[in-house]
């Protein structure tokens, strides 16, 4: 999975956690899920919960603690994934 | 940690305080049981020459028992001493009976789940007759202050 269907499918997840219509409608690598999406911390941990079912992964407090925005989420996304893979 | 423990760091005021006594507690859930005595406040109010327990108070008897309890039950290994706090973020009941004045209820919750301090749980409400009042899932944030 390459990062554009990483960031696609991270949009899907997300999108009934926020009200920020336009924000959700330009998600892209800089998008934050705080400050850009609204979204609170009880939300934020559904959202990681659905991502370790989407993604079949699974993640720690120190990653989660850094799942703040896309980018940081994609990168840890990807890096699970290569270790499973490996 | 005793249940009297539990009990004890309940952060609620006797006017709002809804556990007379937790019957067990372990990592999977918790039961308890409240008796809503006829002097409660609200019953005045709701409703008029009419009293009926409020589906929020259900709801908070709840919370209070199979979330908050459990959470602080959850959270014994931690090294605080101090506050903790729960926030209900969410939930989902329905309510299938009445609850009046004067009922004892028996609430029991089924963790979900606890991931990064979010608590979610299945919960139930019974009268002593074991007829289900409301059930449904509550989740909450746990949130520990230090003296810092």
């Amino acid at each position: 999975m390459n990062k554009e269907q990483i960031i696609e499918a991270l949009k899907t997840i997300v999108q009934p956690y926020s009200e920020e219509t336009s924000a959700l409608a330009h998600i892209d690598e800089n998008t934050d899920f705080i400050n850009d999406l609204k979204i609170n911390s009880a939300n934020l941990v559904d959202i990681i919960l659905d991502i370790e079912e989407k993604f079949n992964i699974e993640i720690d407090n120190d990653s989660m603690a850094k799942m703040l925005n896309v980018k940081a989420t994609t990168e840890i996304i990807e890096s699970k994934l290569a270790a499973n893979a490996g | 940690m005793t249940k009297e423990e539990i009990l004890a760091k309940l952060p609620y005021g006797k006017s709002f305080l809804f556990v007379d006594e937790l019957l067990h507690i372990d990592e999977n859930g918790a039961k308890g049981v409240f008796t809503y005595t006829e002097n409660l406040f609200f019953y005045e109010s709701h409703f008029k020459n009419h009293p009926v327990t409020p589906a929020v108070i259900l709801t908070e008897t709840m919370a209070q028992i199979g979330l908050v309890c459990l959470g602080i039950y959850l959270l014994k290994d931690n090294d605080i001493e101090d506050q903790l706090s729960i926030a209900m973020t969410s939930n989902a009941i329905d309510f299938l009976k009445p609850v009046y004045p004067g009922e004892k209820v028996i609430v029991t919750s089924e963790k979900i789940y606890f991931r990064f301090n979010k608590l979610s749980c299945k919960v139930k409400m019974e009268n002593v007759a074991g007829k289900v009042l409301c059930k449904g899932n509550i989740s909450g944030m746990l949130i520990s202050k230090s003296n810092g």
